[in-house]
């Protein structure tokens, strides 16, 4: 319908609207229409089908049990069912299996004429199985999962080869990293090196860049891609603990992981 | 092995005192006088900090031994009419000989006096040889000095005074030198600077990153160092005197660090990690263009410094043989030879002035991280300890004078710079605020 005809179609519609409203003392009263005659009553020759019983037991099930038909009738020459049963004797039962709430409808026919009844059997869908919870999908951020999900390891001092608990760390690391890789596909991860503070400050750059690569290296070899992983040495620059005793210098002769 | 126990037993017995500064200086040390100098009128009033302060930097120079004041001739001539030459045999006032001889026995004599003029102080000084027969030949230099009428006039007519006497024997001054260091007293570790007294304390760099591992070109012009600019540890260089950042282009690599320059200025040498591996020494022109591996080890390599007077020889640190040692080699990276015996950690070599002795800390005999200042004549391995365990002694450079060492220690707490001269007396803090290290002395 183009622009032209709606718009006209519109006019039209509302003129009527308008005639309707100024129209109502105008109504004219048909007269009721005369009853029809009475049909003349034929007497019986046969007495019609007599349905004496037709009945669903149990009458409500759930979906996917049984329940059983079951009829009896007098003076039919044929009985049949609705509901996919079909023809069949006058007195039997059946067993259906409906999928969901069906009117099963008895009809009888024989020469006294045609008589029918329903039975209904209500079906119940099954109770839907434990709802499984979705997968939490929000996401969290990068330094957020670095933060949780990747543990600091320790080193020897003076060494950048990574000990026996190291390597522990390191394993489960790698497994955190695959999966922060696949939560943020454009991640990239450093590896910080630090030393404590008894060496030198020049030779210990040195050194923590031997433990933040002997890192990114253990990460390659256990499948951690080696282009998503930074490497970067503080040495004694960003100390964790500035005690001297050994217990603080152990905490600082780490390997740490962050987002930056 | 051999090579080892060959070394340990050139290590020579300890030396203190006198027998360090003359095998700096290669000579005995001469006895100098400095009676009280005195000002005419308002002048005088100013004369306790003048005193002071020309004892201090004659003293502190280690050049001379100070005769005793006590022992000092009642008349103390002030300038050069007050010399009376005895007649026959009788004193006829102030003489040569009464500061040559038995009671004093000077060498040299420093005196003058001080007057305001002008609105000025202003400071006439002399400088006798004592032992010389006469006073034409005895007189080694008079002249005048001027300066403000206040304390810092009173300093400056004093040092002046004092670096021209010391002048004459040889000894480069500090006068006007200047000391580059870091610290984190704002808040970030930048590159600082301030007088060779540790006066005039001022920021040169104001990143608010990290800034560490200052050096200076050998014209003082442009200043070196590490930094984290760039987010992995990278060099910058600028101008020494307006902080103006120059070209410097990094090498692709998770470490470029401890930079050095070479004497002429055009290339620097540095510690970095090319292609995996350790952080090795590299060479590059000044602009970072020209990256060239001079070590190939695998242990961590670094601070390599260039010998002042032959810009082919190099120390650096190596962790080659163990723990970190200083080890010696050309700058084509051929005949590396290990300085130290291999006990302990050392670090920081640092070229004396003269291309012959290095100072470096070195933790032999102490704890790992307890380091102690050392020097050695790097061709006789003749080895001398400064330092003996009181607190850190790390980073010793030397002062232009080649007498004095700047160091950094935590004796008093947290790591100041210290100065001390190269016997290890005259021991002296520069700085207070916040954490002070890496001190680096202007040529």
């Amino acid at each position: 319908m183009s622009r032209k005809q709606l718009s006209i179609a519109l006019l039209a519609l509302s003129l009527s609207v308008f005639a309707v409203g100024c129209k109502k003392k105008a109504v004219a009263v048909t007269p009721p229409a005369a009853p029809p005659p009475t049909a003349p009553i034929t007497p019986a020759v046969r007495p019609a089908p007599a349905i004496r019983s037709f009945t669903v037991e149990p009458s409500s099930i759930t979906a996917g049990q049984s329940a059983t038909l079951s009829w009896a009738v007098e003076n039919a020459d044929s009985v049949s069912i609705s509901g996919g049963v079909g023809s069949v004797q006058t007195t039997g039962s059946t067993s259906v299996r409906p999928a969901s709430t069906t009117t099963y409808s008895l009809t009888a026919t024989g020469p006294g004429g045609t008589t029918n009844r329903s039975v209904t059997l209500s079906v119940s869908a099954p109770p839907p199985p434990e709802r499984v919870q979705p997968p939490v999908t929000v996401t969290k951020s990068l330094s957020e999962m670095v933060g949780s999900l990747l543990a600091d390891l320790y080193f020897d001092y003076d060494k950048s080869d990574v000990r026996e608990d190291g390597r522990n760390v390191l394993n489960k690391n790698a497994e955190a990293l695959k999966q922060i890789f696949a939560a943020h596909a454009n991640g990239i991860v450093t590896i910080e090196g630090h030393c404590d503070e008894r060496g030198s400050a020049e030779y210990n750059l040195g050194l923590g860049d031997r433990r933040s690569s002997s890192v990114k290296d253990y990460l390659v070899n256990l499948g951690v891609p080696g282009d998503k992983l930074k490497v970067i040495s503080y040495g004694n620059e960003k100390p964790a603990c500035s005690d001297a005793n050994e217990g603080c210098w152990q905490k600082n002769r780490r390997a740490h992981f962050s987002a930056n | 092995m051999n090579r080892r126990s060959a070394l340990l037993t050139c290590l020579a017995p300890a030396l203190y005192g006198q027998d360090i500064i003359s095998r700096i200086t290669g000579g005995q040390q001469p006895t100098i006088a400095i009676p009280d100098f005195r000002g005419s009128g308002e002048g005088q009033a100013w004369m306790q900090v003048f005193n002071l302060t020309l004892f201090d930097e004659i003293n502190g120079a280690g050049l001379f031994k100070m005769s005793p004041k006590s022992f000092y001739p009642l008349q103390v001539p002030q300038q050069p009419n007050d010399w009376k030459a005895p007649v026959g045999g009788r004193s006829q006032g102030p003489w040569l000989t009464d500061w040559s001889g038995a009671t004093v026995k000077a060498n040299y004599l420093a005196m003058g006096y001080t007057a305001i003029q002008n609105g000025q102080l202003v400071l006439f000084g002399w400088l006798y040889d004592v032992t010389q027969p006469d006073l034409t030949n005895a007189q080694m230099f008079g002249k005048v000095y001027f300066g403000p009428i206040d304390e810092n006039g009173a300093k400056k007519i004093a040092r002046e005074f004092a670096a021209d006497i010391l002048a004459k024997f040889g000894a480069k001054s500090l006068l006007g030198s200047k000391i580059y260091f870091v610290s984190n007293r704002s808040g970030a570790k930048e590159i600082w600077s301030m007088d060779y007294d540790g006066s005039n304390q001022k920021a040169v760099t104001r990143y608010g990153s990290i800034c560490t591992t200052p050096a200076l070109s050998h014209d003082n012009a442009k200043l070196a160092f590490t930094s984290f600019l760039q987010g992995n540890p990278g060099i910058t260089i600028m101008t020494a005197e307006s902080s103006r950042r120059l070209t410097f282009v990094n090498p692709v690599s998770s470490i470029v660090a401890s930079p050095d320059f070479t004497p002429d200025g055009k290339s620097i040498l540095l510690s970095t990690k090319i292609g995996g591996g350790f952080a090795n020494i590299f060479s590059a022109n000044a602009d970072g263009s020209n990256l060239n591996r001079v070590t190939t080890a695998r242990a961590v390599e670094t601070e390599p410094k260039v010998n002042p007077k032959n810009s082919s020889e190099v120390v650096f640190v190596s962790g080659r043989s163990g723990p970190a040692q200083v080890y010696r080699m050309n700058i084509s990276g051929s005949d590396i030879e290990r300085l130290t015996d291999g006990t302990g950690q050392a670090a920081n070599p640092s070229w004396h002035p003269n291309g012959q002795i290095i100072a470096f800390s070195w933790t032999r005999g102490f704890e790992p991280g307890n380091f102690n200042i050392f020097m050695m004549d790097v061709a006789k391995r003749e080895l001398t300890q400064l330092t003996h365990g009181a607190g850190r002694n790390q980073n010793p450079v030397w002062g232009p004078d080649g007498l004095h060492i700047a160091f950094s220690s935590t004796r008093s707490g947290r790591p100041q710079i210290w100065t001390m001269l190269a016997d290890g007396t005259q021991v002296r803090p520069l700085t207070t605020a916040g954490r002070n290290e890496m001190p680096v002395w202007t040529h």
